[in-house]
C-alpha cells in the first residue's frame, strides 16, 4: 500500500474563524500552508448568531483587521444590516456590531483563502499528530496520508467528539449536523494533553414566513454605517439594510419552561460540560431569575438569501415539543414553524494553561493552538486567537521571536492571557470590563496602536503602513494646534458658548481647554477656529477624544507604566520553583506548572499571593547576581 | 508593588521607648520631606541640606504643629534601602508618631508593605547576598503576621462594614457593566441619578469610619491583657477599679461579646487592652460553658494575663484549671482581697505557680496594692519582656491610608457625575474604591466583577 506524503510548513487544521485567520496570515507570511476541514461548504461557517462584532468584540475585530487579519475586511464586504452599539456613552464602549449573510460570509471567505498564494485546501480528516522529542513534526489525515510540517495550528472549534443534545435526542454530529472530529483528541491524550468537556448552545432557526413581525418591535441599522475595516471606505458600504426585530417572552413561556424543566437534558445528565454563563439558555435564565417576568427575544435574518430566521435570547435543550410550544408562546412567534431545533453541544477543548502567551503548547514544540478549541467562544475571538498563532507559527520557523501583545497593548492581549494565565471554568467571552485599560483600548484607535505592528510583522502593506503614518501626525499636529491656539472673551466666542448653555470666558482661553468642557467638542466649537484645517472625519475624532479625556488618558497610562514594569521583569525558563523554599506550597505548585515568563503574568495567577511576589522578586535578583 | 514609588512606616517598635522613627524612602522622600518639616530658627528646606545631617524642628500639617522632632537626611545611594531616605524622630509618644505616618502619606507617600525596607535594600543591592534566603522568611513572616493580625482585627465589626461597603460598590459597577455590555438588554437611563446618591451616602459611611480612625477607635490598641480567676475571685471589681481609677478610658468596643467585657485602659502610661472575662470553673450550664471556653480563647492570644486569685478561699481545681493556661505568657498574679482575712498566703501561692511570675497582695474593694501593680507592668513593659503589638499600629495607618483612597475614588465618582461624563467612566473610579477597601480586609479584585455580573444580572443571546 503506497502512501500519500506531502511536505509543506504548516498544517492548519480546521477552517473556521480562527483557522482561516491562522491560514491566511501563515500563507501571506510566506508559508506554504494546507488548511483541512471536515467540508469545504463549512469554512467561515457561523454555526450560531448571525452576527460579528457587538461589545468588546467589536474591538478584537478592528484589532484583527489592524494587524492586517481578514474578519473585518469579510464582513464590510458581507453584512446586512450594521450598528455601533452604546453611542451614547463614552468612546471606550462604542462597539460596532454587523448582520451578515451567513452564505455570503462564508462563501466570501473561501474565495479569499482560494485565491492566496501558498495555501491550499483540503476536505480531510486530521486524525494524529506526529510528534518526536517534543516536537511536531506533522500529522496524518483519516486516509492515511501524512503531511510533514514545520507547524501545525489546532483550530478544530467545537468539533471534537461533538455532540449535539436537545431532550433525549443525542447525536454525534458538530454544529449544524457537520461530521464530528473523533479521532483528533485521542491522538492528543496519547501526548499527554490534558483535556476537557465545555458545553454551548444555540436556538432554533424559524421560517420567516410563519412569523408576524406586526407583533413586534423593528430594529433598524445606524443611517450612517461605520465599515470594520479601517481599510474599508466609508462610502462604498453605505446600503439598504435589512431589519432585526424585538419581542419577548412572558409568563406563560415561562410556565411551559418551568413545567418541563425535569426533561432538560442538563437534569438527567446526559450534559456533563460545562455551559457558558453569558449565554444562558431560556431555561437557564428562567430557573436563575425567577423575579424576571420577561426575556428579551431577538429575531435576526440569517441572510438574504433565505428566510429562516435566528431566535436570539431563546437557546435551549429542551424537547422538541417542549420548544415548539415555548415560541408559540411568544407574541409573533404564535404561528412559528422550525427549521431547525434548538440544541446544546458538547465538545473537547483543552485547558488553555497548556499554552504560552505565543499560543504554542508549552510541551510540543511547533504545535499551536487557537479558537474555540482553546476554550473561548465567539467568531470574534476565534479569529483574534488565530491571527496571533499563525503570525507566530510563522515566525517560528522564520526563527523570529513571537509576538506578544500584552494587556495594555490590546483586547487580543487581554483574551490571550486571560486564557492563558487563568483558571475558567466555562467557555471564555470578551467583555469591556475585563480590559484593565479600556479607555486606552479603543474600537476608534486599533489603527494606531497596531497597525505598525501588523507592518514590521508583514501583514500590512507599505501603502497603508504609510497611510497611518500620516494618520499619526496629522492628529499629533491638530492637538499641538488645538492646545496652543487662544480665543478671548470676544462676543463670538460668547455667543456660542450661550448656545451650548456653557459659561462664558472670563478671559482668554485655549481651544484644549473648551474642548474639555463636558457640553462642547472638537465639533462644537468649529465656529470659533478660524484657522481650522481641513481634515478626515477619523482624525476629526482622534484629536477630539484625546482632547476631551486627556485628565482620564492621562491617568491610565500612568497606570499601564506600573503594569509595564511588571511586565518587563522576565523569569527565565529554567526557574527551578521547588528550590524557592520562601514560596508557598500552593504558590510553587501553581507556578512550576503554568511558569509564568514574567512577574506580571506570574501576579495574576490564582493561588500566587503578593507575599510570593515579592519572594521571587528577591529570588530572581539573587540569581542575576 | 512598585519599586520606585517612595514608602513610608514607623521603623521602630511602638511604646517601649519614648522615641519612635518614622522613616520615608524613594525618589520623592527629600519633597516629601520638604512638605512637613519646617526646620526650627531657618528659613532653608531640607532639600538645601547636606546629606547626612540631623535637623531640628516640627512636622506640620496645614500647619499646625503635630510634633516636635528630629530629622536626619541621607541621599541615595549612602542609605540602608540605597533611596533617598528621610527619618523623622518622633517625640511626641505614640498618637503623635501616627499623625506624622499619616501626614507624611498625605504628601504623597505609600505606606509600606511589610518588610518592604528590607526588600529594597536587598534588591538595591544593599544587603549582602548570602542573607536572600533571610530576607524571604521575613517577607513571608510579617505578611502571616500582618494577615493574622488584620484578621484578628478586623473580624469584627469594622471587617463586616468594609465588606457590606464593597458589596454595595461591586453592586453597582456590575450593573454599569451589564448594561455596558448588553446595552440592549439594560438601560442607564436616569441610572446617574441613583448612582450620585448611593456614591454620596457611601461616603458618609467611609467618612464615618475614618473619623473613628482619627480617635484611635478604629482598631483595638495596646498590650492585650486578659484577666483570669474562678469566680467571684473578683475579677470584675478589678476591672472596674482599674476603669474607675479613670487613666483615660477610650473606649467600649462594638462587638465586644456578653461574656467578655473589654475596656481600653491606660495604667502608668501604659496603654492595656483590658479583657475581662467569666470566671473559670466546671460547669454543665451551656452559657458558662461558652464563656470559658472564649475565656481561655482570649488567654491564648493575649499579651500578659492578669491572674486574680481569691485570698480568703483555698486554691482548688479549678485554679488548676487555670495554671496551663498561663505557659508561655507574660503574668502577674494578684492576691486579692488583701482587707479581708486571709486563707491563703502569698508563699503559698508562689508555690502554686512554681515562682515563675511576680505575685502581689492587691485589695481591688480598697484599692490598695495598685501602684504595686503599676510598677511592676512599667518594670516589665521597660525590661523589654513586654511590647506592644505594633503591627497592630501599621494595620491602623494601613486601614485608614485605604479608606483615605477610597474616598478619593469616590469622590472622583460624584465629580464624573456632575460632569455629566457617560457611565463607563464612573466604574473605573468605583472599581478603584472596591479594591482599596478590598486591601484593608486583604481580598484582591480578581474575577469578582464578572461574577458579580453574571450572578446578578441576566445576560446574553
Amino acid at each position: 500500500m503506497s502512501q500519500v506524503e506531502e511536505f509543506v510548513d504548516v498544517v492548519i487544521v480546521g477552517a473556521g474563524h480562527a483557522g482561516c485567520e491562522a491560514a491566511l496570515a501563515c500563507a501571506r507570511l510566506g508559508m506554504e500552508t494546507v488548511i483541512f476541514t471536515v467540508s469545504v461548504d463549512s469554512i467561515a461557517l457561523m454555526p450560531c448568531n448571525p452576527n460579528i462584532g457587538g461589545t468588546s468584540k467589536g474591538h478584537l475585530v478592528r484589532e484583527v483587521d489592524a494587524l492586517g487579519g481578514e474578519m473585518g475586511k469579510n464582513i464590510d464586504k458581507t453584512f446586512i444590516q450594521s450598528r455601533m452599539l452604546n453611542q451614547s456613552k463614552g468612546p471606550a464602549v462604542h462597539s460596532l456590531r454587523a448582520q451578515a449573510d451567513k452564505s455570503d460570509y462564508s462563501r466570501s471567505m473561501r474565495q479569499v483563502l482560494e485565491q492566496t498564494e501558498h495555501l491550499r485546501i483540503r476536505q480531510l480528516e486530521v486524525t494524529d499528530l506526529l510528534v518526536e522529542n517534543h516536537r511536531l513534526v506533522g500529522v496524518k489525515t483519516y486516509s492515511g496520508s501524512i503531511y510533514h510540517c514545520k507547524a501545525a495550528i489546532l483550530c478544530a472549534g467545537t468539533y471534537s467528539k461533538a455532540r449535539c443534545i436537545y431532550g433525549d435526542v443525542s447525536m454525534y454530529t458538530g454544529p449544524n449536523g457537520l461530521a464530528a472530529a473523533n479521532h483528533l483528541t485521542d491522538s492528543m491524550r496519547s501526548l499527554g494533553i490534558e483535556l476537557r468537556r465545555f458545553k454551548t448552545g444555540t436556538p432554533a432557526r424559524i421560517a420567516g414566513y410563519s412569523i408576524d413581525y406586526s407583533r413586534m418591535e423593528e430594529q433598524k441599522g445606524d443611517e450612517k454605517i461605520v465599515p470594520f475595516s479601517f481599510t474599508t471606505d466609508p462610502k462604498s458600504i453605505q446600503k439598504e439594510q435589512v431589519s432585526c426585530y424585538l419581542t419577548y417572552t412572558n409568563e406563560k413561556t415561562h410556565e411551559i419552561i418551568r413545567k418541563n424543566i425535569d426533561r432538560s437534558p442538563l437534569f438527567s445528565g446526559m450534559i456533563e460540560g460545562t455551559g457558558p454563563r453569558y449565554c444562558p439558555s431560556i431555561e437557564d435564565k428562567v430557573v436563575k431569575f425567577p423575579d424576571k417576568n420577561r426575556h428579551q427575544v431577538f429575531i435576526e435574518p440569517e441572510g438574504i438569501h433565505t428566510n429562516e430566521m435566528y431566535i436570539s435570547g431563546m437557546s435551549s435543550s429542551l424537547p422538541e415539543d417542549v420548544q415548539i410550544a415555548m415560541y408559540r408562546s411568544v407574541p409573533g412567534l404564535e404561528h412559528a414553524q422550525i427549521v431547525k431545533n434548538a440544541y446544546a453541544i458538547e465538545y473537547d477543548c483543552i485547558d488553555a494553561r497548556s499554552l504560552k502567551l505565543s499560543l504554542e503548547f508549552r510541551e510540543i514544540e511547533g504545535l499551536y493552538s487557537a479558537g474555540q478549541f482553546n476554550g473561548s467562544s465567539g467568531y470574534e475571538e476565534a479569529a483574534a486567537q488565530g491571527l496571533i498563532a499563525g503570525i507566530n507559527a510563522a515566525r517560528k520557523i522564520q526563527g523570529k521571536d513571537p509576538l506578544i501583545l500584552d494587556r495594555s497593548q490590546a483586547y487580543i492581549g487581554v483574551l490571550i492571557d486571560d486564557l492563558v494565565t487563568k483558571e475558567n471554568l466555562e467557555p471564555y467571552r470578551m467583555m469591556t470590563s475585563r480590559a484593565e485599560y479600556r479607555l486606552l483600548l479603543r474600537q476608534d484607535n486599533a489603527d494606531l496602536r497596531l497597525t505598525e505592528i501588523g507592518y514590521e510583522i508583514g501583514l500590512i502593506s507599505e501603502e497603508r503602513y504609510r497611510g497611518l503614518l500620516k494618520k499619526k501626525q496629522l492628529i499629533s499636529e491638530e492637538i499641538e494646534r488645538v492646545e496652543n491656539t487662544f480665543v478671548s472673551d470676544q462676543e463670538k466666542v460668547q455667543q456660542l458658548m450661550r448656545e451650548h448653555g456653557s459659561t462664558v470666558l472670563r478671559s482668554s482661553a485655549s481651544l484644549g481647554e473648551l474642548i474639555r468642557r463636558p457640553e462642547l467638542s472638537y465639533d462644537k466649537i468649529s465656529p470659533i477656529d478660524s484657522k481650522r484645517p481641513s481634515l478626515p472625519e477619523d482624525v476629526c475624532d482622534q484629536v477630539n477624544i484625546s482632547i476631551k479625556y486627556k485628565g482620564y488618558l492621562d491617568r491610565q497610562m500612568k497606570q499601564v507604566e506600573q503594569f509595564k514594569k511588571l511586565e518587563t521583569k522576565r523569569i527565565p525558563e529554567t526557574v527551578h520553583y521547588e528550590e524557592i523554599s520562601g514560596l508557598r506550597l500552593e504558590a510553587r505548585q501553581k507556578l512550576s506548572r503554568y511558569r509564568p515568563v514574567s512577574i506580571g503574568q506570574a501576579s495574576r495567577i490564582a493561588g500566587v499571593s503578593p507575599a510570593d511576589i515579592s519572594v521571587l522578586l528577591v529570588y530572581l535578583k539573587h540569581l542575576n547576581d | 508593588m512598585n519599586d520606585s514609588d517612595t514608602i513610608a512606616a514607623i521603623s521602630t517598635a511602638l511604646g517601649g521607648s519614648g522615641i519612635a522613627i518614622v522613616r520615608v524612602s524613594g525618589s520623592d522622600a527629600i519633597q516629601i520631606g520638604d512638605r512637613v518639616f519646617v526646620l526650627a530658627g531657618s528659613s532653608k528646606k531640607l532639600s538645601d541640606m547636606p546629606s547626612h545631617t540631623i535637623h531640628y524642628g516640627y512636622v506640620k500639617d496645614n500647619g499646625k504643629i503635630i510634633d516636635e522632632v528630629l530629622v536626619s537626611l541621607m541621599r541615595a545611594p549612602r542609605s540602608f534601602t540605597t533611596e533617598n531616605t528621610v527619618e523623622i524622630n518622633c517625640h511626641g509618644g505614640v498618637y503623635a508618631t501616627r499623625r506624622v505616618l499619616e501626614t507624611v502619606l498625605k504628601n504623597g507617600a505609600r505606606l509600606a508593605e511589610p518588610g518592604e525596607f528590607t526588600k529594597r535594600a536587598f534588591l538595591n543591592g544593599r544587603i549582602d547576598l548570602s542573607q536572600a534566603e533571610s530576607v524571604i522568611d521575613v517577607i513571608q513572616a510579617k505578611n502571616e503576621y500582618a494577615l493574622q493580625n488584620s484578621i484578628g482585627q478586623l473580624r469584627g465589626s469594622l471587617g463586616r462594614e468594609v465588606n457590606a461597603l464593597r458589596e454595595r460598590i461591586l453592586y453597582q459597577t456590575a450593573f454599569i457593566e451589564s448594561a455596558l455590555d448588553d446595552p440592549e438588554h439594560y438601560s442607564l437611563e436616569g441610572y446617574p441619578d441613583k448612582l450620585f446618591l448611593e456614591t454620596s451616602d457611601l461616603l458618609k459611611s467611609i467618612d464615618r469610619l475614618i473619623a473613628t480612625a482619627d480617635n484611635g477607635r478604629l482598631i483595638k490598641e495596646g498590650i492585650q491583657t486578659v484577666i483570669l480567676g474562678k469566680p467571684n475571685a473578683g475579677k470584675s471589681s478589678l476591672l472596674n477599679v482599674l476603669a474607675r481609677e479613670e487613666r483615660a478610658i477610650v473606649t467600649d468596643i462594638a462587638g465586644t461579646t456578653r461574656d467578655t467585657l473589654e475596656e481600653t485602659i491606660s495604667l502608668g502610661g501604659i496603654t492595656l487592652q483590658l479583657v475581662d472575662t467569666a470566671g473559670i470553673r466546671y460547669t454543665d450550664d451551656v452559657i458558662e460553658k461558652i464563656g470559658v471556653s472564649k475565656a481561655q480563647d482570649k488567654a491564648g492570644t493575649a499579651d500578659l494575663i492578669l491572674y486574680v486569685v481569691d485570698s480568703t478561699a483555698d486554691l482548688d481545681e479549678n485554679d488548676e484549671k487555670i495554671l496551663p493556661l498561663l505557659e508561655d505568657k507574660k503574668v502577674i498574679v494578684l492576691l486579692n482581697k488583701s482587707d479581708l482575712e486571709p486563707v491563703l498566703t502569698l508563699e503559698q501561692v508562689k508555690a502554686f505557680v512554681d515562682d515563675r511570675y511576680p505575685v502581689l497582695e492587691i485589695s481591688a474593694k480598697e484599692e490598695t496594692g495598685l501602684e504595686l501593680l503599676e510598677n511592676t507592668l512599667r518594670k516589665l513593659f521597660y525590661q523589654g519582656d513586654l511590647s506592644f503589638n505594633d503591627e497592630i499600629y501599621v494595620t491602623s495607618a494601613r486601614v485608614k491610608s485605604e479608606l483615605v483612597n477610597a474616598k478619593y475614588s469616590l469622590n472622583k465618582v460624584l465629580e464624573s457625575i456632575s460632569m455629566g461624563l457617560s457611565e463607563d467612566f464612573f466604574s473605573i473610579d468605583l472599581m478603584d474604591a472596591y479594591a482599596a477597601l478590598g486591601r484593608i480586609i486583604g481580598k484582591e479584585v480578581g474575577e469578582d466583577l464578572v461574577n458579580e455580573i453574571f450572578r446578578r444580572f441576566c445576560m446574553g443571546k
